[in-house]
């Protein structure tokens, strides 16, 4: 530049401004250091604010009033057929949520000290971000940085064509319209909890997924109930089933589906999975290390990299790709680069499905118990026992635990059945604090609730 | 119930110290926390303060005695207050084992690691233990829970935090042949047994005199750091003319906030600096596990002369710290260190060394490294020196440098590539100040 560098000097430069950022950035000035987060649309919040967790459960929780009041008719109350105008509800989702969300984290970042420069950053080198905005350019020279550029979602590898009809979850998410038949790509979270909305708002939606199982990786006795749940929900589950071939046909899409001829489509949603942002962010002119599967940024327990002035947080760092996670490491990395003795030691993290009906689990899984050789005892608590499920008219929910044969100790919990989301926090406390069966079954739970589910689990595995 | 508190792990490898003076006297009532003794160790000369409060019973130990770590110093009398709640961990190790000591048995008997029941699965203890853990450097993994279920308890890695450190240990001087008692000892082998030497009396009248603890370990640790180590040096020059000047302008400002600036504190930025680029030369060599031991903190030691000898009295985290913080951090430590007030933790965790021997003439030097350290960084006296600068012969204030390093660890080429990168911010001092 003619007229010379604009350079700024600070002690922690952030990239990126979702969960993971703003959860280092905010505990760095806690820690009273100068910290600037570099977010390319200048703002915090990130995929998980604008365009993934929040928008995606506001959607949610229109779906399931519309679900409940449909099944209210089993009660005798009849509010008629629903009318759903987009245009309010997008402004909902837009202003009132998101929008909201957004003005309070800016708020923090104010209150916090926390600069939120717009841009592009990329590293020049181990200590230097250059700063790109359309025509100007800023570096920012950093004593250190803490990457938290997240992920984006996956392409379809051959698949990809030009065309409005096809979209990602961001796209999705924009409701654009309620298309007459969707395709949902892919039989994950993503594609269940938005193949649920658009099914509930009235499309019929068909789900392929490649493997033999809705929700690949997650215990089967979990999936069951929401499988008979969404089977009803979506016109057509294909399992086992690829997409060989999407082609624009006027005003749709034909798909090719392996085994099972072609079918027409007025959307496709694809949502096969989400892949880290390490690219272009010019790690190479640093000591970073990405790894051969995945391109994750490689970090030790304390959020290292191996450039020893640059650390990483979040979904750029590896799987599982949540915002709780990233939230927790933005602090961890915060913490250590600041001298204190802090990892991210966790043992569990939660994990939730926002379907209806919801799958949450955390800790390690039967299978991933068993799978490290340790000697379990599970305990199952059906929720047809549950006075509260009764109440709600939900007796389809599951709470199931695994224990540490020999110690009792609570290795891990599944739940399925409403409100999954919320009840796994009790039981993360218990797998991260390793509480014993006893412990659980021994702490009152208020009656009736559906947390009495985890303490019955308990109370079954003592008693047997 | 009496107690009986025990030399506590010193760490460091040390093993032995010399009891100085007794600070109290038997039937004395003391309070927790009050100086008990004064301990020379190999590295420094340190108060032990009591880990807990009661009336001292007996005194096993006595001024000039060398005793090994678990002797008993001190049997505390029943009818005290407990051992207060744990420490805050905020305390020097050093008083925070000591503090874990009067478990009575010496340290070799208490609590050993051992893998928790569970063998496999994820780590049984709260986050809170798990934290506190790592406060104290204790591998929680490794400690034996005695909680419910097998789980880990703040107590478990306290004690575990007071066993002795077993290998983990930084290799120490082979600490043989130790006389029971008496000052002339023997040094420990490096594994070369020096050939006997002459009969000097055949020539003239000889007088033999002990060496001090402190000459006995600066002995020992040169002899296995040269022994071990193939020493390389380079040698440079930094045009210090500016940094000079700003040293000289800002001495009224900084001796306005309590410093006195000095060379040295921007030596050890430039060097901390260089550091963080130049991270092999901030590490250990590790031959038994065939790894290097690249450390991510930046502590740095200070040679210092002072009356009983060479002493390294180490500041911590030079990296994040502004020039003018050092310079303050330096002067109290010096200042520690000539009075003999230094504690432990002040002389012990440094990755590099730097030592200035410019106050007593010389063109260079060559040092040997402290050892675990890789490298070593020698400066001489600056001198006004003529210069060629654009064709013209100006005079420029020259320092010489020396950078000494593990040959093992680093090459010529690094060592050169490191040695510049100080000179370069040496002759760019502005970096320096907003490099932090």
């Amino acid at each position: 530049m003619v007229m010379g560098d604009l350079v700024d000097e600070v002690e922690v430069a952030v990239l990126g401004g979702g969960p993971g950022g703003y959860s280092a950035a905010f505990r760095c000035a806690e820690l009273g250091l100068e910290t600037v987060v570099i977010d390319a649309a200048q703002r915090l919040g990130g995929a998980c604010l604008f365009e993934g967790c929040i928008p995606s459960k506001a959607l949610l929780h229109v779906a399931a009033v519309l679900s409940e009041a449909e099944r209210a008719k089993e009660f005798g109350v009849d509010f008629g057929e629903p009318r759903i105008s987009l245009d309010p509800l997008r402004k909902w989702k837009q202003e009132r949520v998101v929008g909201k969300l957004a003005r309070g984290l800016a708020a923090v970042a104010k209150a916090k000290g926390v600069e939120v420069i717009g841009g592009r950053g990329v590293f020049e080198d181990s200590s230097t971000l250059r700063i790109e905005a359309g025509e100007t350019l800023r570096k920012v020279r950093f004593k250190h940085a803490i990457v938290a550029t997240g992920s984006r979602p996956s392409g379809l590898p051959g698949l990809t064509i030009e065309s409005d009809r096809i979209m990602d979850s961001t796209a999705a998410l924009e409701l654009a319209d309620i298309p007459e038949r969707l395709l949902v790509i892919g039989g994950g979270y993503i594609g269940l909890e938005l193949g649920t909305v658009y099914a509930v708002l009235g499309s019929r939606v068909t789900v392929v997924e490649m493997t033999d199982g809705l929700l690949p990786g997650v215990d089967r006795d979990l999936v069951q109930s929401l499988q008979r749940r969404v089977t009803q929900l979506f016109a057509a589950i294909h399992l086992e089933t690829r997409v060989a071939a999407l082609r624009e046909a006027g005003a749709e899409i034909e798909a090719d589906l392996e085994g099972r001829g072609t079918e027409r489509f007025d959307r496709v949603l694809v949502a096969v999975g989400r892949r880290a942002q390490s690219d272009n962010l010019g790690l190479e002119a640093t000591r970073v290390r990405l790894t051969e599967r995945g391109r994750f940024v490689q970090v030790d327990e304390r959020c290292r990299t191996e450039d020893p002035r640059i650390y990483a947080v979040g979904d750029v760092t590896g799987e599982p790709m949540l915002a709780h996670r990233a939230m927790r490491q933005g602090k961890v990395a915060a913490e250590v680069l600041a001298g204190r003795p802090a990892a991210f030691d966790n043992v569990a993290i939660p994990a939730v499905v926002f379907t209806d009906p919801e799958i949450a689990w955390c800790g390690l899984s039967e299978a991933q118990a068993k799978a490290q050789g340790l000697t379990v005892k599970v305990s199952k608590f059906q929720w047809a026992a549950s006075g509260r499920a009764a109440t709600l008219g939900r007796s389809d929910g599951l709470t199931k635990l695994v224990t540490d044969g020999a110690s009792g100790r609570i290795l891990g919990v599944g739940i399925v059945g409403p409100g999954a989301g919320e009840l796994i926090a009790e039981a993360t406390l218990a797998v991260e604090t390793a509480a014993l069966a006893e412990d659980v079954a021994a702490t009152i739970h208020a009656h009736p609730t559906l947390s009495e589910g985890l303490m019955e689990a308990a109370e079954h595995l003592l008693g047997a | 119930m009496p107690r009986t508190f025990s030399l506590p792990d010193l760490g460091e490898g040390l093993t032995e110290a010399e009891i100085v003076a007794v600070l109290v006297r038997e039937g004395d009532v003391i309070r927790e926390d009050a100086p008990l003794l004064e301990v020379e160790t190999d590295k420094a000369q340190v108060e032990i303060p009591s880990p807990i409060g009661g009336r001292v019973e007996k005194i096993h130990v006595e001024p000039g005695q060398t005793v090994k770590v678990g002797a008993p110093l001190v049997t505390f009398s029943d009818g005290a207050a407990e051992p207060a709640s744990a420490p805050p961990p905020s305390r020097s190790a050093a008083g925070a084992r000591t503090t874990k000591a009067p478990a009575a048995a010496p340290p070799a008997a208490s609590a050993s690691p051992v893998s928790s029941t569970a063998g496999a699965g994820p780590v049984a203890a709260t986050p809170a233990t798990r934290r506190l853990a790592r406060e104290l450097g204790v591998d929680v993994k490794a400690v034996r829970g005695t909680g419910p279920g097998g789980r880990v308890l703040d107590d478990d890695v306290r004690a575990a935090a007071a066993a002795p450190p077993g290998s983990t240990a930084p290799a120490p001087p082979p600490a043989k042949a130790a006389a029971p008692a008496g000052p002339a000892k023997p040094l420990a082998s490096v594994g070369l047994e020096a050939p006997a030497l002459p009969r000097f009396e055949q020539w003239g009248p000889v007088e033999r005199a002990p060496l001090s603890h402190l000459r006995r370990t600066i002995a020992e640790r040169m002899t296995l750091s040269a022994t071990l180590i193939p020493h390389v040096t380079h040698f440079d020059r930094a045009d210090i003319t500016d940094l000079d000047a700003i040293i000289t302008r800002n001495l009224e400002a900084a001796r306005a906030k309590g410093v006195t600036l000095t060379l040295t504190a921007f030596l050890l930025k430039a060097a901390a600096l260089a550091l963080t680029r130049h991270p092999t030369f901030n590490a250990s060599l590790d031959p038994a596990a065939g790894e290097l031991v690249l450390k991510r903190y930046y502590h740095l030691g200070v040679a210092v002369a002072t009356e009983r000898g060479l002493i390294v009295p180490v500041l911590r985290d030079i990296d994040r710290k502004p020039v003018l913080e050092i310079g303050r951090e330096l002067g109290a430590l010096a200042q520690r260190v000539r009075d003999g007030k230094a504690a432990l933790d002040d002389l012990r965790g440094g990755t590099f060394t730097i030592t200035n021997i410019g106050a007593l003439g010389g063109t260079a030097a060559i040092p040997i490294i402290n050892y675990p350290e890789v490298a070593i960084l020698g400066v001489a006296r600056a001198r006004q020196e003529a210069v060629v600068r654009q064709g013209q012969i100006v005079p420029r204030l020259m320092l010489p440098l020396t950078l000494t390093f593990d040959h093992r660890v680093a090459d010529g080429a690094d060592g050169a590539r490191f040695a510049t990168e100080i000179v370069q911010l040496l002759e760019a001092p502005e970096r320096l100040l907003w490099e932090w």
